[in-house]
């Protein structure tokens, strides 16, 4: 891999100022971007750290719902999110392996969006707001495309708020290999709403599927959504699954999600 | 930072790995690289009681912290330690090559559930590949490691 200068800041404001130099990036976890970094994908002149910083890091219960620092690792929102939102610790417990769950941190996914991540669905299907060091920004309008989200240059999340849903449950149909979801749904209920979320289908990235959330909202029951298709048009095909076989998986997770919810 | 109990310190540049300071700067070469894409899981080592995948941190982002590789696995007098001796006791190896990396997830998991069913074991010990054993005498080792009766487990 390239060199590059290597900066690590103490505070959200020291990493804002070492952002505006040309050529620099912030490094979360790294778990995405140094593996890129070898592949020479990407080459910053500058890294910025954004591990010393204590404030980006922790869980805990506000008024909106619950507070994930951006900089906590998925080993960390397992264990401390699940008194309080169970599937998203579930979630976070299913990234990678011990050892990648140790470093990768929820910001770093958020803000890489990769379309088979499993962070992006938990996000979506929450409608939870994104909280950078100058704005908030809601879930709804955070995902851009695929490796495309509404950050700007220099811009740092710096933490992420999750209402929480009264049911929910995150099924990953795991990607042995990379341990990506091969397919992942997310079906979170909210009083009388019903919101699922799908990631490692679309080429588009993750995504709401609204058919079903209607469908689910009348009656919150996996067989709900037997009636329904899901569109195989936009789906990715890879060596690992056709278009046909994600849409299909699509909805077989959504039922089984409800179940387990 | 420091690397199983000793101060180590050397000049590195912005992109030197964990790894490759570990095995080039302080010659501390069990800890071995596989992929070198965080997949294979031989590299793992402990930062500040964590195991994370050596190749895929860089040594500056973990300056000052406490490093513990295989080499800090071995009892004082030198002798094998619990985990390493168990290795040995139920050939939980053949080539030996993802051996560093199975210890210290080992280690990892042992210290967060001390008595880890085989399921949990082999869940913990997803990040790690071994192409020579089928994996089956590795469980054994950890479970044996962990103090548990291990005739019971079938095969191997």
């Amino acid at each position: 891999m390239h060199d590059f200068d290597f900066v690590k800041p103490a505070s959200v404001a020291d990493a804002v100022a070492a952002l505006k130099q040309e050529g620099a990036q912030v490094l979360a976890g790294g778990q995405t971007l140094i593996p890129t970094m070898k592949q020479r994908l990407a080459a910053p002149s500058t890294l910025v750290s954004l591990t010393g910083i204590a404030e980006l890091r922790g869980v805990c219960i506000g008024g909106a719902g619950l507070h994930i620092g951006a900089l906590t690792p998925h080993s960390d929102v397992a264990r401390e999110a699940a008194a309080h939102y169970p599937a998203l610790a579930a979630l976070a417990g299913g990234i990678g392996d011990p050892a990648v769950r140790n470093r990768g941190t929820i910001g770093g996914s958020l803000a890489n969006n990769d379309p088979a991540a499993c962070y992006p669905a938990a996000v979506l299907v929450s409608g939870a707001t994104i909280i950078t060091d100058r704005r908030r920004i809601a879930a709804d309008d955070w995902f851009q495309g695929i490796f495309s989200t509404a950050l700007d240059e220099g811009e740092i999340i710096t933490s992420v708020v999750f209402p929480i849903p009264e049911k929910a449950a995150y099924v990953k149909f795991n990607q042995p290999a990379s341990r990506f979801a091969l397919t992942g749904v997310f079906v979170a209920k909210y009083g009388g709403t019903v919101r699922v979320a799908v990631t490692g289908a679309s080429n588009n990235g993750v995504f709401r599927w609204t058919a079903a959330e209607k469908a689910l909202s009348a009656d919150f029951a996996a067989t709900a959504v037997a009636g329904l298709t899901v569109d195989s048009g936009d789906m990715i095909g890879d060596l690992h699954g056709s278009p046909a076989y994600r849409a299909n998986l699509v909805k077989v997770l959504t039922g089984r999600a409800v179940a387990a919810a | 930072m420091i690397v199983n109990g000793r101060e180590a310190s050397a000049k590195v540049e912005g992109r030197t790995l964990l790894s490759d300071f570990l095995r080039d700067g302080l010659h501390l070469t069990g800890t071995h690289i596989g992929c070198d894409t965080s997949q294979c899981g031989a590299c793992v080592v402990h930062v500040d009681g964590k195991a994370v995948k050596s190749c895929t941190v860089f040594a500056l982002d973990v300056a000052g912290a406490e490093v513990r590789t295989i080499e800090g696995m071995a009892n004082p007098d030198g002798s094998l330690g619990v985990i390493q001796q168990a290795f040995q006791d139920h050939h939980g190896l053949q080539c030996g090559f993802c051996t560093p990396g199975m210890v210290m997830s080992a280690a990892a998991l042992l210290a967060e559930n001390p008595k880890p069913t085989e399921a949990e074991v082999r869940h913990y010990l997803d990040g790690n590949i071994c192409r020579c054993t089928g994996y089956h005498n590795i469980v054994k080792a950890v479970l044996a490691a962990s103090g548990q009766d291990v005739d019971a487990l079938t095969g191997g």
